[in-house]
């Protein structure tokens, strides 16, 4: 095949697929009890300099139990691959986990605007962009470490300093002699996705929203499963088909009501735009990032001390209504938009 | 000068909605196009059929979603997907539209979201990156770009093209080994609305907003927009048209108050 480009950007997460077969060759099968504190799970299968994929969508879904606990265990120089990173990434930086990103949507927040704190690593070279690439580009090169090929032929990106940024290549298909974009494959060390159920073994059973959990689930060499309730097993069985990620890609299983908290849990709490809003104004500095950190992250002994600074139970099920259209929808970014003038 | 029943972005929201046709595709990004999407569902359009990258399909979207990924975006949708799903079959062909922004765009519609300064490596100002605009500009059957208008953004040069537009011009999409026949179809400014010619690929006005000035377009803008002998003036929105874009946005987060 001829190659006709190269992107520059560094090249992170490839493994030679029969690598990656003997990677798998060596993990169990075993329905085996997985539960164990988020704690454990951290210190067990998070190391520094990993290669790092969260589940969920930025800011939907989000393993944010497993976030403040890397901090708190100073986890650092780890590699994100930014698939819609949003509020995941941009705690992640101010926690200083992350020292190189490859990028395919970072540093914002939606309607919210831009965060501060990841443009400021960025701007000031604490934080690296290594390459640039598309969301669907992100979730192809997953999709490729769950097939075991090494690269994904695409028709996104081709033309686009996009392209020439990431580490993707051009060729000419040999059939239609036209330019066709290889995306290298993806198996990132370490994944994190928070589900809404799934039993101790690590069947997990989803209500939608999958975004690209199937695929990162799969590529993953090392999963944490967080989990909204543990179900008796005998519920998978009674309906298998609503398993996305069956147990043995697994490694651990840990249980955190609300853990995706301030982030949108679809199907049962919206977003906390008041956190979300805290974060966004404290985390424009450093001081105010560190001592955001110092509150919500080094000042609570766990998820649960942490809920409950952030408004506890009561809070909670305001944010259960808010999913269900039920009450209004607070954001304190809003009003300070909406006060400045807005866009006329 | 009296006050206009509507502002600026109200009438961008509303000119966009009326390119939407019925029955057909579109994939939906945040903020305005959202609005637009929403609106002409409401109106002109009943069928027209909602793509979000994050796996929502055909949903009648009750109330502006913060994100394209939330729980919002799935309201009353036939499907929630995935985005392996929506992405691939948008490369397949089935979107029809595709509706972008930008913090930079030159006179081919290529976009720019992914830095400011003189070096990738040490940007002035970095921002999100492609996100799925990239995919959106690359698969979609054409697209439309809905941003402010000022000299500054829209440039000569852009610093980086994140989004393809007609990249260096006729037929330069196809060399490039994009899907056929793709690119943008108009940009939707403050000011008017621009087409790209087909013979250039450049961009000209195709109509202006009412009350412009039509010198303002090239006043505000780093090339050269080309302003042909006869051009359209755009409808003014309507009361109702106003307070429909309020309701389906009542807090105010895209289209401001």
């Amino acid at each position: 095949m001829k190659i006709l480009a190269e992107g520059q950007g560094k090249l992170v997460g490839w493994h030679d697929p029969d690598e990656q077969r003997e990677w798998v060759s060596k993990k169990s099968r075993a329905m085996v009890d997985k539960r164990m504190s988020i704690h454990d799970a951290v210190e067990k299968f998070v190391h520094d300099g990993d290669v790092i994929a969260m589940g969920g969508f930025g800011h939907i879904r989000i393993s944010m139990a497993a976030i403040y606990e890397m901090i708190r265990q100073k986890v650092r120089n780890l590699t994100m691959l930014g698939k819609t990173g949003v509020h995941d990434i941009d705690v992640m930086i101010g926690g200083g986990l992350i020292s190189q990103v490859e990028v395919a949507y970072c540093f914002g927040h939606e309607l919210r605007g831009l965060s501060k704190c990841g443009r400021n690593a960025v701007e000031s070279g604490k934080v690296k962009v290594i390459s640039e690439i598309s969301n669907a580009g992100h979730q192809w090169r997953f999709l490729g470490g769950m097939m075991g090929v090494p690269f994904i032929p695409t028709r996104t990106m081709l033309g686009s300093d996009t392209l020439r940024k990431s580490s993707a290549k051009v060729v000419e298909d040999p059939w239609s002699k036209k330019p066709i974009c290889l995306l290298p494959s993806a198996n990132p060390d370490i994944v994190f996705i928070h589900v809404p159920r799934c039993d101790k073994f690590g069947n997990c059973q989803y209500d939608g929203y999958i975004v690209e959990d199937f695929e990162l689930a799969r590529a993953a060499r090392r999963l944490v499963i967080t989990t909204e309730e543990i179900i008796d097993n005998e519920r998978i069985r009674e309906e298998p088909w609503k398993t996305v990620i069956p147990g043995f890609f697994v490694d651990a299983v840990v249980e955190v009501k609300y853990g995706s908290h301030p982030c949108n849990m679809p199907g049962k709490y919206y977003f906390d735009e008041e956190i979300i809003g805290e974060w966004l104004e404290m985390s424009k500095t450093e001081e105010g990032t560190k001592e955001w950190m110092e509150k919500y992250v080094f000042g609570v002994k766990d998820f649960s001390e942490y809920l409950e600074k952030c408004g506890g139970i009561e809070k909670m099920h305001y944010l259960e209504k808010l999913e269900r259209y039920e009450a209004p929808l607070k954001a304190p970014w809003l009003e300070k938009k909406l006060k400045a003038g807005g866009k006329k | 000068m009296a006050e206009l029943h509507y502002t600026k972005t109200h009438l961008m929201a509303i000119t966009a909605a009326k390119f939407l046709k019925d029955e057909k595709s579109v994939f939906v990004g945040t903020g305005l196009p959202m609005i637009a999407a929403m609106f002409a569902q409401r109106t002109h359009a009943p069928n027209l059929l909602l793509i979000f990258e994050a796996g929502s399909i055909g949903p009648q979207v009750k109330t502006l979603p913060i994100s394209v990924g939330d729980s919002r975006t799935g309201y009353r949708a036939i499907s929630v997907s995935v985005m392996h799903d929506n992405m691939s079959f948008s490369q397949s062909g089935w979107t029809d539209y595709g509706f972008l922004g930008g913090a930079e765009i030159d006179m081919y519609g290529n976009l720019n979201t992914t830095y400011i300064g003189e070096d990738w490596n040490n940007p002035k100002v970095r921002l999100p990156g492609s996100g799925g605009g990239n995919d959106v500009a690359s698969l979609s059957q054409g697209f439309f770009i809905i941003m402010r208008q000022t000299k500054r953004n829209f440039v000569k040069k852009v610093t980086f093209i994140t989004s393809p537009g007609y990249l260096s011009g006729p037929g330069a999409r196809e060399a490039a080994g994009l899907p056929a026949n793709g690119g943008p179809l108009k940009v939707i400014t403050q000011y008017g609305v621009y087409g790209f010619q087909p013979d250039t690929k450049r961009m000209y006005l195709e109509s202006l907003h009412p009350g412009v000035d039509v010198n303002e377009i090239n006043a505000n803008s780093s090339f050269e927009i080309i302003i042909p002998e006869k051009y359209a003036i755009t409808p003014e929105p309507t009361n109702e048209e106003v307070a429909l874009l309020k309701e389906l946005d009542p807090t105010g987060m895209a289209i401001g108050k």
